[in-house]
Order: structure tokens, then C-alpha cells, then sequence
């Protein structure tokens, strides 16, 4: 096991938004957590990633206990996310997204009196990286100038160059059109060779292409967990769908 | 389950818009010819006082313009420097350019201090404390005996540089002044430019963002703060040798809002932005100096119109207009 919780648990003021979560992610899979709307799932990312401190119960990557720990912290574990809301830097160039994160490598970079110039040697990274998720043809735009799925696309280029042991997606494909979410889905697949994925994922086809695992998520709890075909057998889950069952 | 709907992703037709970089070199060095042959044209010691808010003013808007932070009690570091700078030279004796090192590590330390205890708060409770610091430290200066309470510290002695240039002569000043406010340009040009400032800026466009990359924000945002606060430490000590004056007027709130003014009538978060807003605001205060209380009212209205019709300030409307960068 990679990473685990035991009864991870957040009330907002009184409304239990995660209620007694235990979740186990085993190294090397990809597993899909899903639910439906406002079911918790972005709240359990927050709290994986610290961004929340939990109410009640322990968190453990790679056998640490990190329930304690700063956000920033986390991500230098190798514990990296990424956000439902598109996150990037919208008036940096998309190298400039990319490169933030890949000078991480240098530790701090408080260096103050030197000139940008020396990141400039990870800017051959950085375009594989952009080249990856199908973004050559931007590398020199403004993230703000981006269409929506391109900023997603944008945002897990820069997680993937963070180089993270372990990589929380919180809806990769959203937004995206149907060429871009095979695109994407190669390319989760293919970096979860040597990772780890939990991810949160609207997209069925992707889920049951994908995970290894899923976790169904209804209002705060956990409904079921398996592969995709038990859990798409359970009759519970279909009724949390209520009977839509593939979208 | 639902589906999300696509939205249909445009090919890459359409040109971004490209930021000309070189513009900004060529400013620079209109900015310097123009400092140069100025002071054959116009007052020196208004120019000077000029270049020591223009250094205020590139100094704060360093925090408000690439980092996003909002200090709203500047004139604590500018001020206090300006003090210590006065008192170092008028009663230690020290040569010109150890009195302002003094205002400078005044501006530091303080800086450190303040910002320790404001750095984790966001928004409006940053800008809320560190206007408390200013005011408390006002009080301070009020009720201490050696900042010689509502007189000032008076008839400050310029002195010799390294003592040796005798810089009552009002053009050996000047240089001195144009030199240190270039100085400081060029520095927080390359703080801005450099990899701790690629993750100001990383912090300035999306804070959460930059923690969950492993970002340690408050202590890039610390670091910035002091710097920020050494170099408006600089410009209040060269102020207090140029005038040979430190007074309440700059440790008290409205100087602090004055570089507000200045950085937003310029442009915030472009490198000239506060060098031209700082001239424009001190001319029309000589100019206006005739109307009295009136320039509060005046400026006051300057501040409106600029958040109300060009929020980028004049830099910044003309750098977006001719799409270049400055
Ligand atoms: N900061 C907050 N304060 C109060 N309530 C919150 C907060 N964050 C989330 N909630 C509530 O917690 C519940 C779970 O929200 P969450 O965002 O985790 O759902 P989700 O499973 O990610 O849904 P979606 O599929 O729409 O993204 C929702 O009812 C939401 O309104
Ligand atoms: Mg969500």
C-alpha cells in the first residue's frame, strides 16, 4: 500500500462532507475514486493533499504518517495533485507553467541575485513534457489564452513534471473533447507505469479503461470498491446512479 | 453518470499575443539620458527628492505588483530609515554612505519583523496588520526623544562621501542619488527576473497552486517583503542626507499612502509604472502646493479615476495598448 486512510472524516459546520473514509491505494495501480455530484470527492483530495485539515481520522504515504504535515510538504513527498478548477498561472507562458514546477528539482530557489536565465536548461524538458500532452503549438502562450481543455492538459504537464511518486487527479478530462480525453487517457496510462494515480473521474469509459481499482463515493462514504465489473454490478451503485449506469 | 459536455477546443490559428521584451532596454536607457541632462534643466533637489520616491515606489510595488501583496504601512521602513540615516549622521558623525547603509539595514530589520508577523495573513488582513506596525511604530516615533518628536531631525550634515566628495555641492548629490536609484532599479529589475522571481510570480498568478508544487509561499513572500523593505530603507535614508531633514510626515500613514498612488498612477506591476507615477505626483504637488489641504482632495480623486478608468496605470494601459512588456 501506497497510501491509506483510516476514517477520514470532515464536517463543514455541523454537515459531514467525508464521513469515516478508509481508503487503501496499492502501489503501482490506478485507482478511480467516483460519485456522484457533492458526493465528497474533492474534499477526500483535500484532505490527502493537507489542503484540509481532517476532523477525525490518520493518513499514512509510504508508511508515514502524514496527517499533520503542510500541504507543501506533502507535494515534496511526491504526493502531487492536481484541481477540479483548472489551476494555472494564467499570465505565464505554458513553458513558464511547466518550468515552475520542474524548478523544484533545484530545491528553494531563493536566489534573488541570479538571472532566470539558468532555468533555461529545463526548458528541453519542459517542452517534452508540453509535446506529452499535446501542447507543442502553445508553448510560447499565455496560460489565461488557453481554451479550457487545454489548460487541463497544461495542468497535468505540470504535475507530471514534478516527477511524483504519486499523482491525484481531481477530473483530468473534463472539458475536453473526445480526441483530447484519448489523448490524455494514453498518457495517465502510460505515466502510471511507474506511479501511482488515484483520480476522480466523471468519464465511465475512462474509469473502466483505466482503474484497477474504484471506489464509489455517496454522500461522504464509501458505497463499494472493486474492478469495474463488480462495481458496476453492485445494485447499490446503480441505484446511486440512479439506473444511468454507463454515461 | 454524468457526462461532462466537451467544449470544442480551437486550433491554434490565432497568434497570442507576443510580449517584445526589448522595448523595456530601450526605456531604460531613455530613463537615464532624461536623469542625466535633467537636473541642467530643472531643479536638482526636486529631482532627487523625485528619484528617492521613485525608489520608494519601485520598492513596494516589487511586493503589491509581482508578488500581490498589499503592505499598507510602508512608511515605517521608509521613515524609520530616514531616522536612523539623520541620526547616524548628525550625531555619530558617520560619512554619508554609512548613514544611509544604516537607514537601509533600518528598513531590513524592520522589515523582518513586521513581516514575520503579517506574512501569513491573506488579503485584506495582511494590509490590515501591516498598517497596524506603521501606526504603532508612528507613535513610537512621536513620543521618542531622538526622533526629536514634531520637529524632526533638522540640519542633517551631507557630509563627505567616503570622506571625500564633498556632496554639499549640489551636482556631486546628484550623482550620488542618480547612482543609488539606478542601483536599486536594476536590483529589483533582477529580482524580478530571476528564479526566486519566477515563483513570486508563480505565487502572484495562483498561490495554491505553487503550495501544491511544493512551495513553501510564506517564506518567498517573507523574502520578498524584506527586500522590498531594505530597498524602501535605501530610498528613506538617501532622502534624509538629500533633504538633511527626517521628519514625522515620513513614518505617518499618509505617506504610506502616497506610494500607493504613486505604483497605481504609474502601473502596478510594471518596472517604469512607479518611476513616472512618482514624478506626476510630485509635480502636482508643487504645482498644487498653492491650494493647500486641496491636493488630499485632488489626489484623492486621481486614486478614484485610476481604480475606476485605467486600472493599469499609464505604464500599463501603454505596454498592453502596444502589446509590449515594461
Ligand atoms: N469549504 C466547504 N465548506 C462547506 N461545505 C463544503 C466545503 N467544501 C465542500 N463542501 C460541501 O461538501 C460536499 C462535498 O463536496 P465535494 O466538492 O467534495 O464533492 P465532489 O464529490 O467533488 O463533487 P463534484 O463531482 O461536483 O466535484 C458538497 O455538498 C459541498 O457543498
Ligand atoms: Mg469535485
Amino acid at each position: 500500500m501506497i497510501l491509506e486512510t483510516e476514517g477520514l472524516t470532515k464536517e463543514f459546520a455541523g454537515f459531514t462532507a467525508v464521513n469515516g473514509v478508509t481508503l487503501q491505494v496499492k502501489r503501482g495501480t490506478i485507482h478511480a475514486l467516483i460519485g456522484p455530484n457533492g458526493a465528497g470527492k474533492t474534499t477526500c483530495f483535500n484532505l490527502l493533499t493537507k489542503f484540509l485539515i481532517p476532523t477525525r481520522g490518520r493518513i499514512t504515504f509510504n508508511g508515514q504518517d502524514i496527517t499533520a504535515l503542510q500541504p507543501a510538504d506533502v507535494a515534496r513527498l511526491g504526493l502531487v495533485r492536481s484541481f477540479q478548477i483548472s489551476a494555472v498561472f494564467p499570465h505565464m507562458s505554458v513553458l513558464e507553467n511547466v518550468r515552475i514546477a520542474l524548478q523544484r528539482a533545484r530545491g528553494g530557489s531563493f536566489d534573488f541575485w541570479r538571472s532566470a536565465s539558468v532555468l533555461n536548461s529545463y526548458n528541453q524538458r519542459a517542452l517534452e513534457l508540453i509535446e506529452d500532452v499535446g501542447l507543442s503549438s502553445f508553448a510560447n502562450w499565455l496560460a489565461v489564452e488557453l481554451p479550457y481543455g487545454r489548460k487541463r492538459a497544461l495542468e497535468i504537464a505540470t504535475t507530471l513534471a514534478l516527477d511524483p511518486e504519486m499523482l491525484l487527479l481531481d477530473e483530468p478530462t473534463a472539458g475536453m473533447g473526445h480526441e483530447d480525453i484519448d489523448r490524455i487517457a494514453q498518457l495517465i496510462k502510460r505515466v502510471a507505469a511507474d506511479r501511482t494515480v488515484l483520480m476522480v473521474e466523471h468519464n465511465l469509459s475512462v474509469v473502466s479503461d483505466l482503474s484497477d481499482t474504484i471506489t464509489v463515493l455517496t454522500r461522504g462514504r464509501v458505497l463499494a470498491e472493486g474492478d469495474y465489473k463488480t462495481v458496476s454490478a453492485n445494485p447499490e451503485v446503480r441505484e446511486a446512479y440512479m439506473g444511468t449506469g454507463h454515461a | 453518470m454524468e457526462q461532462r459536455v466537451a467544449e470544442p477546443i480551437a486550433t491554434p490559428e490565432v497568434q497570442p499575443t507576443v510580449w517584445r521584451t526589448q522595448s523595456a532596454t530601450i526605456l531604460f536607457v531613455v530613463m537615464v539620458v532624461g536623469l542625466i541632462v535633467a537636473p541642467f534643466f530643472t531643479y536638482p533637489l526636486f529631482l532627487m527628492q523625485a528619484m528617492c520616491f521613485a525608489l520608494f515606489a519601485c520598492a513596494f510595488n516589487l511586493l503589491i505588483g509581482y508578488v500581490g501583496l498589499l503592505s499598507f504601512g510602508h512608511a515605517l521602513y521608509f521613515g524609520w530609515a530616514s531616522y536612523l540615516s539623520a541620526y547616524s549622521a548628525k550625531a555619530w558623525g558617520f560619512t554619508p554612505e554609512l548613514a544611509i547603509l544604516t537607514g537601509t539595514a533600518t528598513g531590513a530589520v524592520l522589515g523582518l519583523l513586521a513581516g514575520s508577523l503579517a506574512i501569513r495573513r491573506q488579503g485584506i488582513y495582511f494590509a490590515m496588520i501591516t498598517l497596524a506596525l506603521a501606526q504603532m511604530m508612528f507613535f513610537f516615533a512621536l513620543q521618542a526623544k531622538f526622533t526629536g518628536g514634531e520637529d524632526g531631525i533638522q540640519a542633517v550634515p551631507r557630509g563627505h562621501l567616503f570622506g571625500l566628495i564633498d556632496l554639499s555641492k549640489e551636482m556631486n548629490m546628484y550623482i550620488v542619488v542618480l547612482v543609488i536609484f539606478l542601483a536599486g532599479f536594476l536590483f529589483i529589475y533582477r529580482i524580478i527576473h530571476s528564479p526566486f522571481g519566477e515563483v513570486l510570480k508563480a505565487i502572484r498568478e495562483n498561490e495554491t497552486r505553487a503550495i501544491s508544487l511544493g512551495y513553501k509561499t510564506d517564506r518567498y513572500k517573507l523574502v520578498a517583503f524584506v527586500l522590498s523593505a531594505t530597498l524602501a530603507g535605501a530610498a528613506g535614508g538617501t532622502k534624509a542626507i538629500v533633504l538633511q531633514l527626517a521628519s514625522l510626515t515620513d513614518v505617518n500613514w499618509p505617506m504610506s499612502g502616497e506610494v500607493v498612488l504613486m505604483t497605481l498612477v504609474g502601473g502596478l506591476g510594471t518596472i517604469f509604472g512607479p518611476v513616472l507615477g512618482s514624478f506626476i505626483i510630485l509635480v502636482m504637488q508643487y504645482k498644487l502646493a498653492a491650494v493647500g489641504e486641496w491636493v488630499l482632495v485632488i489626489q484623492g480623486v486621481i486614486f478614484v479615476a485610476c481604480v475606476l478608468l485605467f486600472r493599469r496605470g499609464i505604464v500599463g494601459e501603454l505596454a498592453n495598448k502596444l502589446k509590449i512588456r515594461l
